[in-house]
């Protein structure tokens, strides 16, 4: 599967302009032009899963006693080290079929989980959004697709910068 | 002149991209030092971080330059006698003064400067003339506009005129981004090469408003590669910016741009000029820094050699890196214009066959200066040279910069932020530029200026409490340590004044450094809180530039400062890129 850049901006662009999202549920996340009055329209809020202050319990609570697979079909670009921590841009895609959720969690902040989106059926499975993270930690994308869980980490670094050669 | 042919010749080797490790170039039947034997059908000039120093200079290499895990006592981590013997250079040669710091002083007298643009213009020529027209390009590294009061002062407007007479006909970029968006773009429309980047994007606002990119449809701001013909072969360019720019700078510098390793779009770059655009060699033009090269090497498959920079690692061999698609070649060109790089190829239909490569230093006493490039440095220096010419002291021993800890010339820019800002303690940034002054040599504005040059020179007082000043430490050390190469940014560790600490460079982060103490030999107390002064902060100060900090203690006469550089090390018994605490 080849993601060119092309699809990537199309993605984006549908995302900025609301359509390719039906939920947008949140801590953390800055809504780009998503109008609100969408977020409501769709599911209840997983209240139980954004108390939770560690990782696995977030995960446990969003989706019960399953546990994600590490998969390469799921795609996240993040940068290696955030430009600021305040706004990290992150997006994930996926190439796995019967996508229901996407979900982003960071190890490290108060609250593990940081955003959860629903995925209506026949909508690209693509999410970009910016979070904050309260430093250096594992970033998790977990695809919910066909009732499993998939996967995929990657560590960023928050750093106060300067001093570069 | 006392260089002799034997002297130089020890570094000129050879690399081959199908055999693990390069090989080693006959080089006994060259008639002179610059004369190289010939190979090949097409050949590549690289230039990298010559920051802007269009005059010949003396610049001492590291005698730390410490490896960590598996970096540990692999190139460029060696210094001194351990450099030496890896690369198989004579000690007291001319090479072992230009690529290492050992007996430096007295090698300095021996052989003189290294550099200079009409030095380097007269090489590059001659190198060209010897392959035949049309059959070399010249790219340059990046950092090329910035590092002298002259370039800071006209923006890097001086470089420009200088790149194009070079000939320079491909560069990328570091401390360009610092000048902002509108002066990288006035320069770049009269540079008469390609500035490439491809990893450099703009931001999901920018692309909202629709700010000027090369491609809006994926949001690169510049073009990111460029074909180039020799021979009837084709070579891709690909460049790879300074990854890093809106961390290690103030991020008010880029607004708009993202920028990245960006190593899958890399990829697919490298993966369309080899399938669709059908080239033969595929170059990749870097300003990573070594470690981020050798890592980016393993992972990016079909790139024939990353001509890097960055890390200002004048290492004389490329590495071999090997990756799923084959090999990739790895070099590093040194800093401040003491080398050209020399790479030649022999390309074949769709494939590089062979590379010879050499890193020559450009010694300035061997080269007839060239005349037209002479003139257009006198000329440019005219209207500005003259205000920074009058001698505010002289040094009274050896100043240099590049070391991973400390360096004599910050150790007297951080007495001078002591001193003149009435401070405790004195924070200075880890640069790897700056040239050396040696022992007796007048101090003037211009060699203040060419350790300080930024657009973002002011200096800051601030109140900070041990524990913060433990944390900026920790992090910095952490960019320069990180086991991953991916998570480095290059440059050195923060310098300190009025300060000691322990660092263990092969710890996390967080537990690098320890035994905090003042120079009064009382430990810095996590809770209590310290007058903190420093300059080229991310954040906007508004002090006195640092320039004239550091002139003013100059003026002053004060007697030298010999104490030792506050640094113990933990942990690098044995680490062949340590020679001697510098």
């Amino acid at each position: 599967m080849n993601i060119t850049d092309r699809e990537f901006s199309a993605t984006r662009r549908l995302v900025l302009k609301g359509a390719g999202v039906a939920a947008l549920i949140g801590l953390g996340v800055l809504p780009l032009d998503v109008p609100q009055a969408l977020a409501a329209a769709n599911d209840k809020y997983p209240e139980e899963a954004f108390k939770q202050k560690n990782e696995a319990d977030a995960i446990k609570a969003l989706y019960g006693g399953r546990t994600a697979e590490p998969s390469d079909q799921v795609k996240m670009d993040a940068p290696e080290i955030a430009e600021n921590g305040a706004v990290v841009p992150v997006s994930a895609i996926t190439t796995l079929t019967g996508v229901t959720s996407i979900s982003f969690l960071v190890s490290e902040n108060p609250v593990a989980l940081v955003a959860s989106y629903r995925i209506p059926d026949g909508t690209l499975p693509s999410v970009s959004n910016r979070i904050k993270m309260a430093k250096t930690s594992n970033l998790t994308v977990i695809v919910e697709a066909g009732g499993k869980l998939y996967s995929a980490t990657k560590e960023v670094k928050v750093t106060v910068g300067g001093c570069g050669g | 002149m006392s260089i002799r042919r034997r002297d130089l010749l020890a570094a000129t080797a050879a690399a081959t991209l199908t055999a693990g490790l390069p090989r080693r170039a006959r080089a006994a039947d060259t008639p002179g030092v610059y004369d190289l034997e010939r190979f090949g059908n097409a050949r590549i000039l690289h230039i990298t971080d010559t920051h802007a120093q269009l005059k010949p200079v003396f610049f001492r290499e590291p005698s730390v330059n410490l490896g960590v895990g598996a970096m540990a006592g692999q190139p460029p981590h060696l210094v001194g006698k351990a450099f030496l013997d890896r690369f198989g250079i004579r000690p007291d040669s001319a090479d072992a003064y230009a690529f290492t710091c050992v007996e430096f002083e007295k090698a300095a007298g021996r052989f003189g400067k290294l550099g200079g643009f009409a030095h380097l213009k007269t090489l590059v020529d001659k190198l060209r003339a010897d392959v035949g027209e049309r059959r070399s390009l010249l790219l340059d590294g990046g950092d090329l506009w910035q590092g002298t009061g002259l370039a800071n002062t006209v923006k890097g407007a001086d470089m420009v005129e200088a790149a194009n007479l070079l000939g320079i006909e491909a560069m990328t970029g570091h401390w360009e981004f610092t000048y902002g968006e509108q002066v990288l773009r006035d320069n770049l429309s009269r540079f008469k090469g390609e500035f490439l980047a491809q990893n450099v994007f703009l931001t999901d606002e920018a692309a909202f408003n629709d700010a000027k990119a090369f491609d809006p449809a994926s949001g690169r701001v510049f073009r990111p590669s460029v074909i180039k013909e020799i021979a009837g072969f084709r070579i891709a360019i690909i460049g790879q910016a300074f990854p890093y720019v809106p961390i290690a700078h103030p991020r008010r510098f880029t607004p708009d741009w993202r920028f990245g390793i960006r190593d899958e779009e890399l990829q697919k770059l490298v993966d369309s000029h080899r399938n669709t655009d059908k080239v033969d060699a595929v170059i990749l033009l870097s300003h990573n820094g070594m470690d981020v090269d050798l890592k980016l090497a393993s992972r990016v498959t079909g790139i024939d050699v990353i001509l890097g920079g960055h890390t200002h690692d004048a290492i004389p061999l490329p590495i071999t890196v090997t990756n799923a698609g084959g090999v990739t070649l790895v070099t590093n060109a040194g800093s401040n214009g003491k080398f050209l790089a020399v790479l030649d190829l022999e390309l074949t239909r769709g494939k590089v066959a062979n590379v010879r490569y050499r890193l020559l230093p450009v010694f300035s006493e061997l080269l007839k200066p060239d005349s037209t490039m002479q003139a257009l440095i006198d000329r440019v220096r005219e209207p500005h040279v003259t205000d920074w010419s009058d001698k505010l002291a002289t040094a009274d021993h050896l100043l240099y910069r590049r070391g991973n800890f400390s360096g004599t010339m910050d150790q007297l820019i951080c007495d001078a932020l002591l001193n003149e800002l009435d401070s405790e303690i004195a924070l200075s940034p880890g640069f790897r530029w700056g040239p050396t002054a040696l022992a007796g040599q007048p101090l003037t504005m211009e060699d203040v200026l060419a350790e300080t040059a930024i657009t973002y020179p002011e200096t800051y007082v601030a109140t900070m409490t041990g524990s913060q000043i433990k944390d900026v430490l920790e992090d910095v050390c952490d960019n320069l340590f990180n086991a991953d190469p991916y998570h480095q940014q290059g440059g050195d560790m923060v310098r300190v004044g009025g300060l000691a600490y322990a660092c263990t460079p092969a710890e996390s982060i967080g537990k690098r450094i320890s035994e905090l103490k003042l120079r009064n030999g009382r430990h810095l107390e996590a809770g209590k809180r310290y007058r903190v002064a420093g300059w080229a902060s991310v954040n906007e100060q508004s002090g006195a530039p640092v320039w004239d900090i550091v002139a003013r203690h100059l003026r002053a006469g004060r007697p030298p400062n010999r104490d030792a550089p506050g640094v113990t090390l933990n942990g690098v018994e044995g680490n062949p890129g340590i020679a001697r605490l510098g």
